[in-house]
């Protein structure tokens, strides 16, 4: 059974966001990025299931420039057995559609048993890549995974709804958007790190997948800062006396209780 | 003036919520005479119309085939799509529920246009289609966006983000429909609600949280209590959901839920960017920890500089008198 993981490079949670010139998105100069982090765990449930037999082959998936090579090393470096890299720089600022087409054009040659994603790409958060991908390759799927089990061709996927949990079942293939995992994600070891040098990557340019058109249906008009908070009071005294101020405030001033 | 088309969202026969605040935007974006229509899917569809007419819709779409009983995103999205057809609208919204985002992509993806997620503001630019504001970065940043001319325009709602406005006595027409048969390979079979009936952090107008500085899981009491007196729910910073301490269902960030509660209670919480990200456009933020260089206080309306195990007993006591008054 063959696995494909789709990963996308973004900036790290940890970073703080700056507003570009263009004033339509972030300046990422300086920042960190990494895998996302609901790849990570979507790559982590996969390399489980190749240990535990369940899987023979985990391939990872990445759309965009050169930039995108780095998160795709780094999957290679955790256990995945080999990449695929369709590269065209403007997919890294494309629509969600133009990028799930890029992704279904390769995932087509690869015609996997299950294929992997994040319930959404940390930063974008539009959370849309993986149902369309879905919906592009005419495959069932189950969006918002917290775990999974795969039995003789049958899959099993429990995921998180509002207040509650919603068991998902029914036959390979299918796709899988994940959300955390019961699993943390492993870390690259130095011996990982030495042999993703070696295992395959293949970059293939998206204009030959047959993917030509990457203009947007969504356009970004802006992007701003969210207002600054007023400045706050901090209340002083014993612990007694400034609990007490608290609950006043809350009742009579703020009036939220 | 224009077509707009909603999903209703049903669970167990019962409507949500955020589609009928759905279903109100849609009325406000569909003008003086234009029309809103509601897509309802599974047995006792036609039931939605007196709710949903009373948010503003004209026409429900029933779709009584028990077969949509069980959801599923690929038969639901291909519904969503052939009601569009049916419509003839030109704009679709759904609510951003975990079942609206599934749903709402897939069906942007079959009907090859464009889809606005998680909006917080909408309207509908003068030469059609839509425009919205998101927050990205899970709120450290938000960003205007439009569907400008593929159609119909499509967009996800924030819950809770827009009110249902009600329209007194007004009733939506049911339209029996019929999708074309799409058969669901994967499909809901169960829902396992939590032994005890916790409130999610994503519904909640109250949030109390916990994080580090109360140095044990088992001191979660301490958070547990305060929340039940303000009668709200139980979150978490991601260092105690990656320590164990609480399920991830509870975590409150970039990784977790991003939430706009009217009152954020912090406690023994720093206030790393990847938390505030999901919480500093709660209403009021009240923070308490020990260390008075802690970046939460920079987002706080009210903090004390104090022990948590001190100042939670003594808060939730005071809360409760208040409570108990009034």
């Amino acid at each position: 059974m063959k696995i494909v993981v789709c990963v996308k490079h973004v900036p790290d949670t940890e970073a703080r966001i700056k507003i570009a010139a263009d004033g339509k998105g972030p300046d990422l100069s300086g920042v960190k990025m990494i895998i996302s982090p609901y790849d990570e765990y979507a790559l982590e449930e996969a390399l489980r299931l190749r240990e535990s037999l369940a899987a023979s082959e985990v391939v990872v998936l990445a759309a965009g420039g050169d930039e995108v090579g780095a998160s795709l090393r780094q999957a290679l470096a955790v256990g995945a057995d080999r990449a695929v890299h369709v590269h065209e720089p403007a997919l890294s600022a494309a629509d969600p559609l133009a990028r799930a087409r890029a992704l279904a054009a390769a995932l087509r040659a690869e015609a996997p048993d299950l294929v992997f994603t994040g319930k959404t790409g940390v930063g974008d958060d539009q959370g849309q890549v993986g149902p369309m991908l879905a919906e592009l390759l005419d495959l069932p799927h189950v969006g918002g995974a917290t775990k999974v089990k795969v039995d003789g061709g049958r899959l099993t996927a429990w995921r998180e709804i509002e207040g509650a949990v919603e068991i998902m079942e029914g036959a390979l293939p299918a796709l899988v958007a994940w959300d955390k995992g019961e699993h943390e994600p492993r870390y690259a070891s130095l011996k990982g790190i030495m042999a993703a040098k070696k295992k395959p990557l293949d970059v293939r340019k998206a204009s030959d997948l047959g993917v030509t058109d990457v203009k947007p249906l969504v356009v970004r008009e802006s992007m701003e800062l969210p207002p600054a908070r007023p400045a706050g009071r901090i209340l002083t005294g014993d612990a007694e006396a400034a609990a007490r101020e608290l609950a006043r405030l809350l009742h009579v001033e703020a009036k939220v209780i | 003036m224009a077509t707009v088309l909603v999903l209703l969202e049903r669970r167990g026969g019962e409507l949500k919520r955020p589609s009928l605040q759905a279903v109100s935007v849609a009325r406000r974006l569909a003008g003086d005479g234009g029309r809103v229509d509601a897509l309802a899917l599974g047995d006792g569809a036609a039931g939605a119309a007196a709710a949903a007419g009373e948010a503003g819709a004209d026409r429900v779409l029933a779709a009584a085939d028990p077969g949509f009983d069980a959801y599923a995103p690929e038969t639901y999205a291909a519904a969503l799509a052939d009601a569009v057809r049916e419509s003839g609208c030109e704009i679709v919204l759904v609510a951003g529920t975990a079942m609206g985002r599934d749903v709402a992509a897939r069906a942007a993806a079959r009907l090859t246009t464009g889809l606005l997620s998680d909006l917080v503001e909408v309207e509908r630019p003068a030469a059609g289609g839509l425009r919205g504001r998101r927050p990205v970065y899970s709120g450290k940043a938000f960003a205007w966006e439009a569907v400008p001319e593929a159609r119909p325009a499509m967009a996800t709602l924030r819950p809770n983000a827009f009110a249902v406005v009600p329209v007194p006595g007004k009733a939506a027409e049911v339209v029996p429909f019929s999708p074309s048969a799409v058969t669901a390979r994967v499909a809901a079979t169960r829902i396992e609600t939590p032994p005890r009936q916790e409130l999610d952090v994503a519904e909640a107008s109250v949030i109390v949280s916990g994080g580090r500085g109360l140095k044990a899981p088992e001191h979660f009491s301490l958070v547990r209590d305060l929340a039940q007196a303000l009668g709200g729910a139980v979150g978490a910073s991601r260092a105690v959901v990656d320590a164990g301490w609480i399920p991830h269902a509870h975590q409150v960030g970039q990784t977790g839920k991003v939430v706009s509660p009217s009152l954020y209670v912090a406690c023994g919480i720093s206030g790393a960017i990847q938390h505030l990200a999901g919480m500093s456009s709660s209403k009021v933020i009240v923070a308490i920890n020990k260390d008075a260089d802690a970046p939460i206080f920079k987002v706080a309306t009210y903090g004390i500089v104090g022990d948590v195990f001190e100042v939670l007993p003594k808060l939730t006591a005071e809360i409760a008198k208040i409570k108990a008054e009034s």
